[in-house]
């Protein structure tokens, strides 16, 4: 089976950047230093795969206008998901599995404060019955924190310790703070940001060329939930378990988790039985700045970059999309590409 | 560097969607202040309806009608309300497990404080004035413990006339989306618009494999390189390919029959779409040189319809061959 791991990583996230939202001068730079770190062109690349959504820029086919960035003559093999970036390394790493390719580069990105975010995700729920009513992000967010709370399954000071951890700031102080949306928080709502994530792949012998310490992936999965807020036990992620079951996620000693408000790395603590010496998040995770649609993605670039660094030996990165946990990948990456999951 | 420009961006539409038998006679029962949920394979009753069961995937088609009024499950507060939400004023978002129903709704409550919502707390629908088909029909929920509001029978409510007669199921519905943003250019686009402004005409070269693009783009996009050498450009050049339009259509500016073609600034490797008048239609040529009709300056702002159209110079037509790569 073909063996394929994380060689490259580059990722930026701000506030708020001048700029186009139209995604070149954010990727522009990544891939600069991509190509440069690696020491590649880019037509060393086999397959280019991108996430991103045009309800952030408002504009339609908005990211065909960041493969400018990429340099698309001759023409090149690229595809695009309208979803996190996460989901376009998935396909990529099919794409490589296949033996199509040997390299890939994965990238999302999205200027996140153009438009009213807490508004623009209502467009993804329910066309029917919830979309209408225009919940807001936060809105949705606190009434799945208020449910966990209700059933005793974590405490606002338990949030607060998640988010002192990634902020380094006290948890009692943060719990001085007034809500923002009962029970949350400031602390607990990841502010949205603007960011690019660029993520190389490769295969075999040509990851080994291109970086001491491959990251390699042993397994990768995503699954979704029902998008029926009521029919889901929003306490729960079962689709973020069933993926880390088929992707195997023994011993792990890192977790990168896309939790952008504290009490989903909470609900995801307990769907990936993460035990108790795992280092979650440890530069922070989303909280210092959500960069939509490629945070997921840079989730697994952070992990993969733990084992290139040589300070792991085995990591997973976790990415989500939809509203409130509802779609969950979860990739694990060893630093041997013959450490492998359960079978399927 | 200067700031890059900025202007805001308003994206709207009507979602117009076509239902199905389960949400189509949901919507139908709104219309007539009734609310029903649909049987699901494990007998739960979920409100709203879903159309394939959550576990077992299976099409789901038993509705059962549920109370209109319920117990809340979860809630929070939204002290500013958003554009579109069902209250101007604050009030609490819940999800909201009807009686007679196994799941919780979204929707939410108008309680006045924060203090006067929890978890148990009894609502009712309170009903929009004219039910029409739609979610919004449930105008929101109010606490049982105040005062009803007065609605209307059912049966005096006048359908709109979109609405399907209350026996049928809705078959569409119309949700309008609007979207606010503030829209930025890019820096090269930003240095474009502002030469526009002046009259002047900015590409930018890249520096692999020296095209000139105009507008400039932050990128070639052949070798992805930041393009970052700006080239004036005057304001003639070629008409490499042209339709003759001769459909109306709304916003057009200009009666038909009228040339709308892609003009090849003089030194510019990609071509941008113009007007070209001035000439009748029947003798616009492929290679024509063509010059742009200027408006008067006190007209200019930061846009290319600062040049109101091009016009035909003249000059003998250039040979195929100089432009042929541009097609």
């Amino acid at each position: 089976m073909t063996e394929i791991a994380v060689v490259g990583f580059a990722h930026s996230v701000e506030p708020k950047t001048s700029g186009a939202t139209n995604g070149v001068e954010l990727l522009v730079p990544l891939f600069q230093r991509l190509y440069a770190d690696l020491g590649i062109t880019k037509g060393d690349i086999g397959f280019w795969c991108s996430g991103s959504s045009d309800y952030l820029a408002g504009r339609a086919f908005s990211f065909i206008s960041a493969i400018d960035a990429i340099g698309a003559c001759p023409p090149i093999m690229e595809s695009h998901v309208e979803a996190d970036a996460a989901w376009a390394l998935y396909e990529a790493w099919v794409k490589l599995r296949m033996g199509e390719v040997d390299t890939a580069l994965v990238y999302g990105f999205g200027k996140s404060t153009a438009g009213e975010l807490r508004r623009v995700l209502a467009m993804q729920l329910d066309p029917y019955t919830t979309a209408p009513l225009w919940p807001d992000a936060t809105a949705l967010a606190a009434l799945q924190a208020r449910l966990g709370i209700e059933a005793g399954l974590w405490t606002e000071k338990e949030m607060a310790e998640v988010a002192a951890r990634s902020t380094r700031a006290e948890a009692a102080a943060l719990l001085e703070a007034s809500y923002v949306a009962d029970p949350l928080r400031e602390h607990d709502c990841a502010p949205y940001a603007d960011g690019a994530t660029a993520v190389v792949l490769a295969a075999g012998d040509r990851a080994r060329e291109l970086c001491d310490r491959p990251a390699w992936i042993t397994g990768i999965a995503h699954r979704i939930d029902s998008p029926s807020l009521g029919a889901r036990d929003l306490t729960r992620a079962p689709s973020a378990r069933t993926a880390a079951e088929a992707a195997g996620t023994d011993s792990v000693e890192v977790a990168e988790l896309h939790t952008p408000y504290t009490h989903q790395e909470l609900v995801l603590r307990r769907e990936l039985d993460l035990a108790d010496g795992v280092r979650v998040n440890p530069a922070g995770g989303v909280l210092g700045g959500h960069a939509m649609f490629a945070a997921g993605l840079a989730r697994i670039g952070e992990a993969a970059r733990h084992i290139m660094s040589g300070a792991a030996d085995r990591v997973l990165a976790h990415a989500t999309n939809g509203p409130l946990l509802q779609q969950n990948l979860v990739c694990a990456m060893s630093a041997s590409p013959s450490r492998s999951g359960p079978a399927r | 560097m200067t700031t890059p420009l900025e202007a805001p961006l308003e994206l709207s539409f009507d979602y117009t969607r076509s239902l199905g038998p389960v949400l189509g006679r949901f919507m139908a029962g709104l219309a007539e202040r009734r609310i029903t949920g649909v049987r699901g394979s494990d007998g739960r009753v979920h409100v709203p309806p879903i159309e394939y069961d959550p576990v077992t995937y299976a099409p789901l088609s038993e509705l059962a009608p549920v109370a209109d009024e319920g117990a809340v499950v979860s809630w929070t507060w939204q002290a500013t309300p958003l554009e579109g939400q069902p209250l101007d004023r604050p009030f609490a978002w819940a999800l909201i497990r009807l009686d007679g129903a196994d799941t919780p709704m979204l929707h939410a409550v108008d309680c006045g404080a924060p203090e006067a919502i929890g978890a148990g707390t009894r609502v009712r629908v309170r009903w929009a004035q004219q039910p029409v088909g739609h979610i919004k029909d449930i105008a929101c929920f109010e606490p049982t413990s105040a005062p009803a509001s007065p609605t209307p029978p059912a049966s005096a409510a006048t359908p709109s006339p979109t609405a399907a007669s209350p026996a049928e199921p809705v078959e569409i519905m119309t949700t309008p989306i609007r979207l606010r943003y503030t829209h930025s250019a890019s820096p090269e686009e930003s240095r474009y618009l502002r030469g526009l402004a002046e009259g002047r005409l900015l590409g930018q070269r890249c520096p692999e494999c020296d095209q000139v693009y105009i507008p400039p783009r932050g990128a070639c996009p052949v070798d992805g390189l930041p393009t970052t050498d700006e080239v004036d450009l005057p304001d003639r050049g070629i008409l490499t390919t042209f339709c003759v339009v001769n459909v109306p259509f709304p916003g057009q500016r200009i009666k038909p029959p009228y040339v709308t073609g892609y003009i090849l600034l003089d030194g510019a490797d990609i071509g941008f779409l113009h007007q070209v008048l001035e000439c009748a239609p029947e003798e616009v040529r492929m290679g024509m040189w063509v010059e742009a009709v200027w408006k008067p300056r006190e007209e200019w702002g930061h846009t290319l319809r600062n040049i109101d159209h091009f016009r035909p110079t003249g000059e003998p037509d250039a040979p195929y061959e100089t432009y042929q790569r541009h097609l």
